[in-house]
């Protein structure tokens, strides 16, 4: 197993903020009716604060399942889980449930969103369960709308907002607690080709003011934007490698031809 | 999340869907509407009795020949012919508690005046009787102790028999015929109206001297009742043992018999009435309960459904920090709201319906705040009991299944 430290990269990454994730030989396993699913089979990896990663992997291959677990969402059947230094392996339901809604922050495939719901009371959902009053909640999530630069929007109704706009109200929702992780699975999934960078450019920035970003992809252009790739196969880490030659999505999106409308 | 915000959130939830709402609503707003109805009848019947009981005047007793049956209803009075005149007269004369009384027998009988005739019951008593019962005259006066002990053929007569053998004549000094005998009409009693005890119409009579009805009617010497009046309504009990004790000795009853009169005390008949009432207040509540516990059904069963389709929701929820008790509280907060919100509605529904009863019916209807409070106590026990099954169930979702629920 490779240990990444900090990408050779030069960019200032100011305040760091700690988020470390930490697995060791975790393993987990599925009833199917009669068969055993050995969906992980023993991963160990260190992913430190700060740090953009991409996972990769056929279906099947257990990436979904480790998004699941490092998400807090499941349970290893065996192995460590850290978070920061906190052994989060043995946590109970309630205490996961407050690690989901303060340090870990979600982006679907599917959006996710509520329905009949507008993009601001989305985006605050997560501080509804916070404990943080009315006033509070509104703030952050206005701010976090003007982050993804939807702060003229926050009134609509996902079903009058477009894909794109529909995900970067997730990602707002997902940043409205101040996480320190962002977890993202096959965030462009449903998304345009342009769509999909300027998804990617938000995470980008994001990731530039020190958020830990792991998504997880199947298109290998989308894992060039991240700047660690992790492919898994068959319940294993199959490669673990920094991203070379990396281009950012900001200078992507610069020479991709505008769209005709 | 303090109570408000839940049950904002919860109100706009439900107004999702307001079609889907009303309508589970309904069966509570009918079931809590059915109850306020119902028990409001019942307390007014109560009510009812009491007030007429109250009217009796507080301290009068019922002396009734035969014995009583069991359970203490008034069935069998009547049966058996050893309550004598001279009996009375020792009861005033030994009974120290005793203030007044009055001897009474009764029959049925065609009373015919001119072209008309009308089947009502003939009483034979004493002009104290009046006194005692505390009903007064609208029009003449009672007979006399000289009509008594000259058996006159002179009659009282109650607003009903007046209404139905008068109408707008003048009853006074007009002759009516019992049983072919002629009878002179000398007053008229004050409308008192249906019995709420014995539920008969007790303007439907006509009054004349004992003497009169003894030997010129029943041929029967012996008496039905006397009625008592005690010196205070404290002293009614006194007197209610001192009469049991004169006649069982007069009577000449052993310690091992039972009495073969009865003497029902009017604070004893309040109370008998009150625990009838009761009764039947409790019996119809529950009946109409049955609508409710309907109605919680109904509730759970939207409940249900609502979490299942909202299962991907649910799974939102979880994944962006929401404990199971997050999930549950939610959705028994819709529960209850809903309940909530249709208890009130059939609060008002039920006050409705008891207006309408009182105005077709004529029945009197009483709504108190207690049950008011009661119902909408209820109505939130019904949305806790039958929410609670389907919140447990969102609470339970495993929310990596719940977010790939299509």
């Amino acid at each position: 197993m490779v240990t990444i430290s900090q990408p050779a990269i030069d960019i200032a990454i100011p305040q760091p903020r700690e988020a470390t994730i930490r697995v060791l030989d975790l393993h987990k396993y599925y009833d199917l009716g009669e068969t055993r699913v050995h969906a992980l089979r023993g991963i160990t990896m260190d992913i430190s604060s700060g740090e953009f990663v991409a996972i990769m992997g056929a279906s099947g291959s257990g990436k979904s399942t480790f998004m699941n677990i490092l998400g807090c969402l499941d349970k290893p059947s065996s192995g460590r889980h850290f978070l920061d230094v906190t052994d989060v392996s043995g946590l109970g339901k309630d205490e996961l449930a407050a690690i989901r809604n303060r340090k870990i922050g979600f982006v679907f495939q599917g959006f996710n969103l509520l329905s009949r719901t507008t993009a601001l009371e989305n985006v605050e959902l997560p501080t509804l369960y916070a404990q943080v009053s009315k006033e509070e909640g509104g703030k952050r999530a206005r701010e976090a709308l003007d982050l993804v630069g939807l702060g003229d929007r926050s009134a609509h109704f996902p079903s009058q907002l477009s894909g794109g706009q529909q995900q970067r109200v997730a990602i707002a929702r997902a940043l409205v607690n101040k996480p320190s992780i962002l977890l993202a699975d096959e965030p462009t999934g449903n998304l345009d080709s342009r769509t999909s960078v300027e998804i990617m450019e938000i995470l980008e920035r994001l990731n530039n003011t020190g958020l830990t970003i792991v998504l997880v992809t199947h298109e290998h252009d989308i894992s060039q934007f991240a700047r660690r790739t992790i492919e898994f196969r068959d319940g294993r880490v199959r490669r673990d490698e920094l991203v070379i030659n990396r281009q950012t999505a900001s200078q992507v999106l610069q020479n991709l031809p505008r769209e005709e409308d | 999340m303090d109570l408000f915000a839940v049950a904002r959130i919860a109100v706009r939830a439900l107004a999702r869907n307001k079609m889907r709402s009303s309508l589970t609503m309904l069966g509570i707003i009918i079931g809590v509407g059915a109850v306020i109805a119902m028990v409001g009848v019942g307390q007014g019947a109560q009510q009812q009795v009491q007030q007429q009981i109250a009217a009796m005047g507080s301290n009068i007793l019922f002396v009734g020949s035969g014995t009583v049956t069991r359970g203490g209803t008034h069935m069998g009075w009547g049966a058996t012919k050893t309550l004598v005149y001279a009996d009375m007269l020792a009861i005033l004369r030994e009974c120290p508690a005793v203030k007044a009384a009055a001897p009474g027998s009764n029959t049925s009988s065609q009373v015919v005046f001119g072209n008309d005739n009308w089947a009502t019951r003939i009483n034979g008593t004493e002009p104290q009787y009046f006194d005692i019962r505390n009903w007064p005259f609208q029009e003449g006066t009672a007979f006399t102790q000289e009509d008594v002990e000259m058996a006159a053929n002179v009659a009282v007569i109650g607003e009903s028999v007046r209404k139905n053998l008068f109408g707008a004549t003048d009853p006074l000094g007009q002759t009516i015929r019992i049983k072919s005998l002629p009878f002179k009409v000398v007053g008229v009693l004050a409308q008192k109206g249906t019995s709420a005890a014995m539920g008969d119409d007790q303007d439907d009579v006509v009054l004349v001297p004992i003497t009169t009805l003894q030997k010129k009617i029943t041929g029967q010497d012996w008496l039905r009742w006397i009625m008592v009046s005690a010196t205070s309504r404290q002293a009614s009990y006194a007197a209610q043992e001192q009469i049991t004790s004169l006649l069982r000795d007069r009577h000449r009853i052993r310690p091992e018999q039972d009495d073969d009169f009865m003497v029902r005390n009017l604070a004893d008949m309040a109370d008998l009435a009150d625990q009838a009432g009761s009764i039947m207040t409790m019996l119809l509540a529950s009946i109409a309960s049955v609508s409710l516990i309907v109605g919680g059904i109904g509730i759970m069963n939207i409940m249900l459904v609502s979490v299942t389709e909202r299962t991907r929701e649910i799974g939102i929820r979880m994944a962006i920090g929401a404990t199971e008790r997050n999930v549950q509280s939610q959705f028994l907060t819709e529960a209850v709201v809903l309940s909530l919100i249709g208890g009130a509605i059939g609060i008002v529904f039920g006050m409705g319906a008891s207006y309408l009863i009182t105005k077709t019916l004529g029945w009197v209807v009483l709504i108190s705040p207690l049950a008011i409070v009661t119902a909408a106590v209820f109505s939130m026990a019904v949305g806790i009991f039958f929410g609670f099954y389907p919140a447990r169930k969102a609470a339970r979702l495993n929310p990596i299944e719940a977010l790939r629920y299509e």
